[in-house]
């Protein structure tokens, strides 16, 4: 018996094929959007906890020389005096994917290696083509020629240089990608420089009363360790954002769903009735009912993860793009399969289908067994129902309205913007009512009239559908926005940043100052592009020094600085420091900064700096190169007459033979950055276009779900004298004026998620505030595409009108039930 | 950093062996395997003096081993130990000298300095390979160094020394003068360490007065006291089935002086040589000398004999030794224990205990 009901339950699915591959791609989009983004964190997690887990060659205090290079002298004299110092070589071999970093350290003094081997339990099997791995190595092994090389397992290896061979390679999931780890008689063997290091790490437990570091080595400088903690903090938002983004898409996702399971339960009211009348009893029926869309939910949650997979992969690299961009966080451009998001995943689509399902459910709870099925007389219900949604999403959005005054911080960033997003959605019903009344009055003409009442009349069975389309429009706005204000910004900031007409860089072999001394006599303006790399609380700060010229005091992009800044700057009085720095230090201009051990300076102001990860600073020219003499002075700004530049590079390349790699234009630099910037948000713009397009869907499965009710009310148009061909018409019509009535309604909302993610989302990510610019241009193609998007929804319902049959329509009033 | 790691890594590994402290069957720290290759302390073999003050490159394994018992002006007793280690990986014949690449240099050096109170043990490490003027022995003037660690001579002789090294806690820094002759341990220099034959050169010079000062955490101290200096080389001192040593070495009130170990195998080994206040010595034939641990301490997870009772019937002897503090661990690359020891019984006096292998 229950078999029985429940094949014949089934058998709806036989007849609508459609409707079952719109339910089955509807919950397969949502739960690969939501597994997707899903992936993409927890592949970037996994990312940081294996770099976390790896030996980190950076985490201790090093000593530098002023060529980037520590002698052998240096070393001995250190430990000679007592310190205990431990030296490091730096090569990298090979190009591209293949490049290696090779790392050489002492492994009698550098405790990297018994943190290597603390785990090291056994040797991997060997890639084709490399020397074999050898068992557990013992010192003897890795002192002593061929030597051992630690790399991970996924590591490959350029061919060795000419002569050479790689030492057997061992194998570790503990070495970071893409370096190799040896000791310095092998990595030495290979560089050809025994006696010179790329520099000297300060271990941590130093015997008392050695002499001062500034005694006996002045020529090298100290840098503190990097802490990498400040990533992980920015990162983290950054992955909230997808998460909140995965989030919502899912949501919108869920509309299909909801709309799809609406209709195939409308649809078969009269299957129900039937069942129950033959004595199924209810519970069994909904049971029965809930099985089904499990099944039906189990079948398109596996095509949604399949599909979530491949978007990951399609994704990553530009996630990988933005973290490394944004933060200098490195993620792997691989993608692996991890459970939890799998888990994740099926979660979500059952209980999505749990929600969606439940609403249906509960209609046909409540439903009396010879109840007609009064489509019209339930939709007045949901009409009524607007009212209390209406009151909870204006509850919602009084509420947001709050937070960003009460509360400070991403979480509450976040908490504002979901209010904001639901509360406006759940007022969607009442304000469209209220604004297709205002219609029906001031419609002219009968047909008019008719149309505008017919809409609000089937406000309730959209209503669902026009959220989503609400959500994702107001969020296509929204992230718009806030991207395209970024670029704005970004692209007068680099304006202003590269003010020179032409940038060079003179190889190491040719003499700068004849080269100079040219330029200045054809009256080109040569500023000098010069930087010391420091640490500051482990993280590379760069100092730069300019010289005082025009250019900045024109074109530097200030944040904030105390008065004549630039006057104190060429005076050696104090430093400019980027937003970046600011924020972190909460500094502003006239505080005293400690940027190097042996040099603290006042803090005169603050300029922009987008996209750069890392801390920077400007000095004047005069005041760095007197801390640091040693910094190398081969990169030029250049000013001239616009007009001057192909010939002055031509002259410049015969004059001197510089290659053609010595010159950047201004205009290739900035296309350069410019072209940085757009990967970087490319996966924003991806997830957007993917939103739209399920809201779209989700207007389709709408109209297809009411369909079957339309007949009955279009029925006497048609008797009226109206044509199918205009009924047809008038279906799309009506479509589109909803998606465009709901178009207006999200673009408030759109700009006020703007304006949260621009001045509290933002800030917390990315480090910058950006001032919100308006494109009024991206609002109307947005808009064109929602159009799009309804007429192409409402065009199949349409189709299908303007080829119905005179008698199916003649039949509604035969037949009326 | 993970000791035991570095210890499987370093130590065990500088003599080709994958063991770090505890029995095995190749001796403590692998001092029991073969020697193919390197030299072998053959007897009747005179040792030449100053040369032999310098390392010994064809031997695998070398040590200038000091122990001091002090007192300060505060009237506290001190122990201080100053070891250098050399270590060949490989046959100095293979060592390829004229290699142009410095870093691969076969030779490794270990510095082992500790400063023993009766409350506090302090203890460092240093080790470097050889070849880069960062360690060494150096000839005229005799200079043993490792970083600024150091034991120098006046002249190529050792009768006259200043010792230095520091840690991140601790320094001493002593000048220490000898009133004796040198003393040929064993047959003449040559030490049997097993029936089996295993042997080292071996000599000593127990008779350094010193005075200097300690740097303690608490501030500085000005010490004199007595300082004993043990050079031994060799092979393979061990034979395999030798899982440590015991050894003491032991300044009795009315002058004379006793140097003793015990092998521990599958037989216990004992040996050891009696000197008297003039400086002449007696070897103690293997046997004779009895010890017997009379109570353990647990020190870092092992059960280590603090308290033995050693017994030498043809000299009268029947002392007690127990440490000044039991807890003088060297947790170092390879651990062992090492303190200054307090003497009992039908004798008494100061000394230090060494014990490996726990």
């Amino acid at each position: 018996m229950i078999w029985a009901a429940f094949a014949t339950i089934l058998s709806h699915w036989r007849r609508h094929k459609l409707q079952l591959a719109m339910l089955v791609v509807g919950l397969a989009l949502a739960t690969a959007l939501w597994s997707a983004v899903q992936a993409i964190n927890a592949e970037a997690r996994a990312s940081y906890a294996e770099a976390a887990g790896q030996i980190s060659p950076d985490r201790q205090d090093r000593l530098v020389g002023p060529e980037g290079q520590v002698t052998l002298a240096q070393y001995q004299t250190l430990r000679r005096s007592g310190w205990q110092v431990t030296p490091v070589v730096e090569m990298t071999l090979g190009t591209g994917n293949r490049q290696l970093e090779l790392i050489g350290i002492d492994v009698l003094s550098n405790p990297l290696l018994a943190d290597l081997m603390a785990t090291q339990d056994d040797a991997d099997a060997p890639q084709t083509g490399e020397p074999s791995t050898a068992q557990p190595p013992t010192p003897a092994d890795l002192l002593l020629a061929p030597g051992r090389m630690f790399a991970h397992p996924e590591t490959q290896f350029p061919t060795a240089p000419a002569g050479q061979s790689w030492p057997p390679i061992i194998r570790s999931e503990q070495v970071p990608r893409g370096l190799g780890l040896a000791d310095l008689s092998t990595v030495v063997a290979m560089a050809g420089t025994p006696d010179r290091f790329s520099h000297l790490v300060l271990l941590p437990n130093q015997p008392k009363g050695v002499p001062p570091l500034a005694e006996i080595t002045p020529e090298l400088r100290r840098q503190t360790a990097a802490s990498g903690a400040d990533t992980a903090q920015l990162t983290e938002s950054f992955h909230l954002n997808l998460t909140a983004f995965g989030l919502l898409s899912f949501a919108v996702g869920l509309f299909i769903v909801q709309g799809t399971v609406a209709l195939g339960i409308e649809q078969r009211r009269g299957l129900f009735r039937t069942l129950r009348s033959l004595g199924i009893p209810l519970k069994t029926l909904i049971t029965i009912i809930f099985l089904e869309l499990f099944a039906i939910t189990l079948l398109a949650a596996s095509l949604g993860l399949v599909l979530g997979f491949v978007l990951a992969g399609l994704l990553l690299p530009g996630v990988s793009a933005t973290l490394s961009g944004l933060y200098g966080a490195r993620v792997d451009g691989s993608l692996t399969l991890q459970w939890h998001w799998v888990l994740s995943g099926l979660a979500m689509a059952v209980g999505g289908m749990i929600l969606a399902g439940a609403q249906s459910c509960l209609s046909i709870a409540k439903l009396p067994i010879m109840a007609p099925p009064a489509a019209a007389a339930r939709g007045q219900q949901a009409c009524r129902n607007h009212r209390r949604t209406a009151a909870v999403g204006a509850l919602l959005l009084l509420g947001s309205g709050i937070l960003p005054v009460a509360f400070d911080g991403l979480l509450a960033g976040f908490v504002f913007v979901g209010a904001l997003m639901i509360g406006a959605a759940l007022l969607l019903p009442w304000a469209l009512s209220h604004l297709l009344r205002f219609g029906t009055q001031t419609a002219r003409g009968p047909l008019a009239q008719w149309l505008w009442a017919d809409m609000r009349a089937q406000l309730p069975g959209l209503s669902l559908a026009l959220m989503a389309l609400l959500l994702a429009l107001a969020t296509n706005i929204g992230v718009g926005t806030m991207v395209s204000s970024f670029r704005l910004t970004f692209v007068g900031w680099l304006d202003q940043r590269l003010a020179s007409e032409m940038y060079l860089t003179i190889p190491a072999r040719e003499d700068p100052a004849a080269i100079t001394d040219w330029l200045t006599e054809n009256d080109v303006r040569v500023l000098p592009i010069r930087h010391s790399d420091e640490r500051y609380e482990g993280l590379p700060l760069e100092v730069y020094g300019v010289a005082d010229d025009p250019t900045y005091r024109l074109n530097w992009p200030l944040l904030d600085a105390l008065p004549s800044v630039w006057d104190k700057i060429a005076a050696g009085d104090g430093i400019l420091i980027n937003e970046q720095f600011a924020r972190r230090e909460n500094l502003s201009p006239g505080d005293q900064l400690r940027i190097a051990s042996d040099w603290e300076a006042e803090v005169l102001g603050i300029y922009s700096d987008y996209g750069n990860p890392h801390l920077q600073a400007i000095a004047g020219l005069d005041l760095v190169v007197a801390k640091r003499p040693s910094i190398s002075n081969r990169r030029f700004g250049l000013r001239m007459d616009e007009t001057q530049i192909a010939p002055v590079r031509q002259q410049l390349q015969d004059r001197f033979d510089l290659p053609a790699t010595a010159f950047i234009n201004q205009s290739a630099l900035k296309a350069q950055s410019l072209q940085i910037f757009d990967r970087t948000f490319v996966v924003t713009a991806a997830l957007n276009l993917l939103t739209l397009g399920v809201a779209g869907f989700a207007i389709l499965t709408s109209l297809l779900t009411l369909w079957n009710q339309r007949l009955p009310q279009l029925a006497p148009i048609w008797a009226m004298g109206i044509t199918r061909r205009q009924l047809a018409w008038c279906e799309i019509l009506r479509s589109v004026l909803l998606a465009a009535l709901t178009a207006v309604l999200a673009l408030p909302l759109g700009l006020a998620l703007g304006w949260a993610l621009l001045a509290v989302v933002n800030v917390e990510a990315f480090g910058w505030r950006l001032p919100m610019a308006l494109f009024p241009l991206d609002w109307l193609r947005l808009l064109a595409l929602a159009l799009l998007a309804a007429a192409i929804a409402a065009a199949l319902p349409a189709r299908k009108l303007s080829r119905l049959h005179p008698a199916d329509l003649q039949r509604v009033f035969s037949n009326e039930r | 950093m993970n000791a035991s790691s570095i210890c499987n890594l370093f130590w065990a590994g500088l003599l080709a062996i994958g063991v770090c402290g505890g029995a095995n069957a190749q001796g403590y720290a692998g001092l029991g395997t073969t020697a193919e290759g390197f030299a072998v302390p053959q007897p009747n073999t005179p040792l030449r003096f100053p040369q032999d003050h310098a390392a010994h490159p064809e031997y695998r394994i070398e040590w200038w081993y000091l122990t001091a018992n002090l007192t300060g002006v505060d009237g506290q007793d001190y122990g201080i130990q100053w070891t250098l280690f050399r270590s060949a990986l490989r046959p100095g014949s293979q060592d390829q000298e004229n290699d142009a690449n410095i870093w691969s240099n076969s030779q490794i050096w270990m510095g082992h300095a500790g400063l023993t109170t009766a409350e506090a043990h302090y203890f460092d490490e240093r080790l470097s390979r050889g070849g880069l003027g960062i360690a060494g022995v150096e000839a005229a003037p005799f200079r043993a160094f490792i970083d600024d660690w150091h034991m120098t001579g006046t002249s190529e002789e050792i009768d006259q020394i200043q010792l230095f090294a520091r840690g991140d806690a601790f320094a001493y820094d002593l000048s220490l003068i000898a009133d004796g002759p040198l003393v040929l341990q064993g047959n003449q220099g040559y030490s049997v360490k097993s029936a089996q034959g295993q042997a080292s050169y071996y000599y000593s010079q127990p008779h350094y007065r010193i005075r200097g000062t300690l740097q303690l955490p608490e501030g500085p101290v000005e010490v004199t006291g007595d300082g004993w200096l043990d050079r031994e080389w060799s092979s393979q001192p061990l034979a395999e089935d030798q899982s440590g040593w015991d050894w003491f070495s032991l300044r009795f009130d009315d002058g004379t002086k006793m140097m003793g170990f015990q092998l521990r195998g599958t037989d216990i080994f004992t040996s050891g040589t009696w000197i008297a206040a003039d400086g002449s010595a007696t070897p103690l034939e293997p046997g004779v000398l009895t010890t017997t641990a009379l109570s353990t301490t647990q020190v870092e997870g092992r059960d280590v004999p603090t308290r033995w009772r050693l017994q030498l019937p043809e000299r009268d002897l029947d002392i007690t030794v127990e440490a000044m503090n039991a807890n003088a661990w060297m947790g170092a690359s390879f651990p062992y224990w090492e303190g200054p020891v307090r003497v009992s019984g039908s004798a008494t006096g100061i000394g230090y205990l060494e014990m490996t292998g726990y």
